[in-house]
């Protein structure tokens, strides 16, 4: 069977053209999509059963007797942690924030380890942004700042920038300027009109750097700037300038460098300041195909986008405090659920020997690095393929993604639900 | 079958041209009947106020700059916060409040039905997850057409069906309720960093002026027979002298309904402005609502400012990046593709600021200005002008002249130079205020037909009871025991259940969405019009197909069903 605009469920560009093939129990081919999504949707290798840890043993166990035990595990810890949530349908994020409620437990998303950084610069100073079709069919300036989409988002090129022809721009490969900036040559800065190659770390300086002059203060700059020549940055700050619509779109590559939320911070005043001349707008190349799914979920039941602990009663939120990379590096949490993400493959080491210490149970369709550290594995359907659900694309564009066949595994929101069911029957409430 | 009898009860339901007599109400089923069965439960009123549920005709509550506004705003969600009890979850923010924090707060009020007043149909299903996140009300979507490049070409066509058809297939599409226009073609220009200064500019590219929009869309309206008439923010916002283009806009309204308004203006606080800049800027609210006096054609809500924090979120993008250039807090954009704009920032209005004095001053006028309380309906603009929960403040202002006295010695001296405010007598009565905050909303949105807003047999059982005994209290002297009255009803009952008790929620609720389904002609179906799908195709970037809001996200959905006029 052939279904026609196929959502993409693996990076937050969240393409929804793709044409896949299946034969009823598994897919046999896939148009449109990038290799990221072949891989995706062509080596989807499943977990068959639930499995558990005995010692360095694996026994399968049944769904029931899985189900009961991950809800004994939470139930009995002091402080759970429940993490992950970028790889799964907003309605299971949203029974997970109600499970981490009901526990008093912490419960955070991935972002802790990706534009964690860019959410606290956003609180600081807001965010200019916009639709990724407002950028297809306006801008004729095109920043990709710290970001490699060419790698980490294969068609971001073609579905909404440099390939994609627009309304008001007719001809974007030849309309649009496309300027690029990292500490290396990437493949995408192959492309770029302009590269601006900057020295590790120096993505502050160079920021600021613009901003002066944006400001009218250029002669403030005397010399090059982290290895940037005073001659290029106001090259690529009058392009900026005369843009009519230009979108900068970042990614870890600024997010993550020393200054992190700074640089973000700097980017977005950046964005600002050329507001006062002309259109301007700043994205985050948000990783994971729904993590701004679960900021927005979190936002809407707790009023934070991550690292919320129910500790106390009340949602709590202190990055730096309450996100799990920190949690566990205190050894604080005493059992660990992880839904739709790898943090044994992300994490730091001290934080991955903590998770294999306590006792960590994983809800994913997949053997992935987390599995060695887990004590109880839950297999289930895959969002996208044999699961469907509201994701969010990095643009705040909310998406249903479609189930393409009836798979032989739950979803995440039915386990996660009859997990609820059990707490919320032994809390009484 | 579940039955509920009020006894005691002392109603007003305008509607139903009750102005305060003391009677029982029936429940059967979710609705008010003539009998509630034997062996019902009873609840003893004791003679206090009781009123159809209360309707919020503009408010942001949910969806893509609402959860935005939360997103970026740690320090108002530490600003109100309560913990899970009972069957109630945590609850975050002050302004901007979670979802099930919006749901209880206007429960405790009485208030059981909510429109959302901006939702863009790409994100529409943002909206709907949220609006099943507020389980206690009631819920319908504004959507907004202000920027929508079809309706823009269309009205450049001068094609009424066309622009007709736009409206039936995208309502339809992301489940809305009703056309919202902010800042019509404003939001467009935007796209480019511009903004419309006249409701006779045009359009950057697409040779239209908001005048024709808004004529062309106010046809387009009627000739779906839709529920509720155009939903309008105002060219020019918040500028002073705007006052002008306000009056210009309300010169453009026909009459074309009998049965309601045929334009409805929101937050006109905001566009009743005289003067010429920041430092000469005076209320010309009695200019405003003679002009609305004189014409049964137009409604309008309030837009009350209150002073203290908040934050202020709208589609109208130029706006909010004006108010960033006065107040340099911090500052969102999000412009939707072929369809809108939006954005927020924080605001403190200030007791010491002359402007903000002035703006208080504005939106009490209009509500004491405007004659007939069916065409004034009382509204925050929630959170921009205040957050909802000052509504019972408010109704005390417009009840005690001395109240507003005594409120008038805080604020800037230099007020009273500026705005005619305390030369008003005008003292509003339990049957006005129930007006406006009921009766009024349910009649300019149109959803009598479902029942909504009043008490009469076969209606939705929505009820509040407030701990208030007007054979007792005299409002005009008594306005604090209005204020704390009217901020926690004794009993909030929703579709035949009591959902909420001196303030507590103590059930889980079971919200409907009600949209509209406007049924068209062959020829006005633009789903299958090539020249539609191929603009849809070429120019978004979700495909047509995925861009509908699926029925899964309106677990409880009411479709209101029209026909387009012979
Ligand atoms: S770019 Fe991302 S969403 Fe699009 S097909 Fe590739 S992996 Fe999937
Ligand atoms: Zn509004």
């Amino acid at each position: 069977m052939r279904v026609e605009d196929v959502v993409c469920t693996f990076c937050g560009c969240l393409c929804d053209d793709l044409v896949i093939e299946t034969d009823g129990k598994k897919i046999v081919g896939v148009e449109n999509g990038c290799t990221l999504a072949n891989e995706k949707f062509m080596g989807d290798h499943r977990l068959k059963s639930p499995i558990r840890r005995e010692g360095d043993r694996w026994s399968e166990v049944s769904l029931n007797d899985a189900i009961r035990e991950a809800a004994e595990i939470l139930l009995d810890a002091d402080r759970p942690l429940l993490y992950g949530w970028s790889g799964t349908h907003g309605e299971a994020q949203s029974v997970g924030v109600h499970l981490a409620e009901i526990l008093g437990g912490v419960i955070d998303n991935t972002s802790t380890v990706c534009h964690g950084p860019s959410i606290m610069a956003i609180q600081e100073v807001g965010h200019p942004g916009c639709t990724l079709g407002q950028v297809k069919n306006r801008a004729d300036v095109v920043l990709y700042w710290g970001a490699n989409p060419i790698e980490a988002h294969p068609r971001h090129l073609s579905r909404y920038t440099t390939y994609a022809d627009g309304f008001f721009v007719k001809n974007s490969f030849r309309e649009r300027k496309l300027v690029v900036v990292d500490v290396r040559e990437t493949e995408s800065a192959a492309l770029a009109d302009e590269f601006v190659r900057i020295e590790p770390g120096g993505d502050y300086a160079v920021l600021s750097a613009l901003r002066a002059i944006v400001r009218g203060r250029g002669e403030v700059i005397t010399g090059p700037v982290a290895g940037v020549s005073r001659e290029q940055l106001v090259r690529v700050a009058d392009l900026c300038m005369k843009a009519k619509f230009g979108a900068i779109f970042f990614g870890l590559g600024l997010t993550m460098s020393p200054g992190k939320n700074k640089n973000i911070r700097n980017a977005i005043e950046l964005t600002e300041e050329l507001n006062r001349h002309t259109k301007f707008t700043i994205s985050p190349m948000r990783g994971h195909w729904n993590v701004y799914g679960s900021n927005e979920v979190f936002c809407w039941i707790t009023g934070y986008p991550y690292a919320v602990d129910f500790a106390r009663g009340i949602a709590f939120y202190n990055p730096g405090e309450t996100t799990s990379v920190d949690i566990l590096r205190r050894e604080e949490c005493d059992a660990c659920l992880v839904v739709a993400s790898d943090p044994g493959a992300h994490f730091p080491r001290a934080c991955a020997e903590h998770l294999a210490r306590i006792p960590t149970i994983q809800i994913d369709p997949h053997v992935n690095a987390t599995t060695h550290l887990c004590r109880l594995q839950i297999p289930v359907a895959v969002t996208g393929i044999d699961a469907e659900g509201t994701a969010y694309r990095m643009d705040g564009v909310p998406i249903r993604t479609r189930k393409l066949f009836d798979g032989d595994h739950p979803s995440d929101t039915e386990i996660l639900e009859r997990i609820y069911a059990i707490v919320k029957e032994a809390k009484g409430a | 079958m579940s039955g509920l009898l009020i006894r005691n009860a002392y109603v007003i339901d305008p509607l139903a041209g009750i102005r305060g007599e003391i009677m029982d109400i029936a429940i059967l089923d979710g609705k008010i009947a003539e009998g509630a069965g034997s062996g019902c439960e009873v609840i003893d009123a004791q003679g206090c106020l009781t009123l159809p549920g209360g309707i919020d005709s503009h408010s942001h509550v949910s969806g893509t700059k609402v959860n935005f506004g939360r997103y970026m705003s740690p320090e108002d969600m530490r600003a109100g916060r309560t913990s899970r009890r009972g069957v109630m979850h945590v609850t975050s923010g002050y302004s901007v409040p979670t979802t099930f924090g919006n749901s209880y707060r206007y429960s405790a009020m009485g208030y059981t039905t909510v429109l959302e007043g901006a939702m863009a149909p790409l994100e529409a299903r943002h909206t709907h997850e949220e609006f099943t996140a507020t389980p206690h009300q009631d819920m319908m979507a504004n959507t907004l057409f202000d920027g929508n490049w079809s309706v823009m070409e269309a009205v450049r066509d001068k094609d009424l069906r066309r622009t007709a058809a736009v409206v039936a297939w995208t309502l339809a599409a992301v489940k809305g309720f009703a056309i919202k226009l902010t800042n019509p073609g404003g939001t467009e220009a935007w796209g480019w960093g511009e903004d419309l200064h006249s409701i006779h500019q045009q359009v950057p590219n697409f040779g239209v002026t908001p005048a024709e929009i808004i004529g062309t869309m106010i046809r387009a309206n009627e000739l779906l027979d839709l529920p509720h008439s155009v939903h309008l923010h105002c060219n020019n916002l918040g500028v002073p002298g705007n006052y002008q283009t306000t009056l210009e806009t309300i010169d453009l309204a026909p009459d074309l309904n009998s049965r309601r308004q045929s334009l409805y203006l929101t937050h006109v606080q905001f566009h009743s402005y005289g003067g010429t800049t920041w430092r000469d800027i005076c209320s010309k609210s009695e200019d405003i609502a003679r002009a609305v006096n004189n014409r049964p054609q137009v409604a309008i809500d309030m837009g009350q400012i209150m002073f203290g924090r908040t934050t202020t979120m709208t589609a109208d993008g130029p706006m909010e990046w004006r108010l960033y250039m006065l107040h340099h807090n911090k500052w969102s954009n999000h412009d939707v593709e072929l369809e809108t704009g939006s954005g927020i920032i924080p605001v403190y209005y200030s007791r010491k600021s002359l402007v903000n004095c002035v703006m208080w001053a504005i939106g009490l006028e209009l509500a004491l200005l405007v004659k007939d309380p069916w065409q004034c309906m009382l509204a925050t603009d929630n959170p921009n002008g205040a957050p909802f929960v000052k509504y019972p403040e408010i109704i005390a202002l417009l009840m005690s002249r001395k109240f507003r006295d005594k409120e008038g010695e805080k604020i800037d001296p230099r007020t009273g130079h500026y705005v005619p405010l305390f030369s008003l007598d005008r003292e509003l009565d339990w049957y006005e205020i129930a007006v406006m905050t009921r009766a009024a909303q349910a009649k300019a949105l149109g959803i009598t037909r479902i029942g909504k807003g009043t008490l009469t047999p076969g209606s939705e059982a929505d009820v509040a009871i407030y701990p208030l005994d007007p054979a007792d209290l005299d409002p005009a002297i008594d306005f604090e025991q209005v204020m704390a009255g009217f901020a926690r009803t004794r009993y909030t009952i929703k579709r035949g259940r009591v959902v909420a008790r001196d303030g507590e929620v103590i059930v889980e609720g079971a919200n409907s969405t009600v949209w509209t389904r406007a049924n068209v002609p062959p020829d006005m179906d633009l789903s299958a019009d090539r020249e539609f799908v191929k603009k849809f195709e070429q120019y978004y970037t979700v495909r047509m197909r995925n861009y509908p809001v699926q029925d899964v996200y309106l677990p409880r959905g009411v479709r209101i069903d029209t026909e387009v006029s012979p």
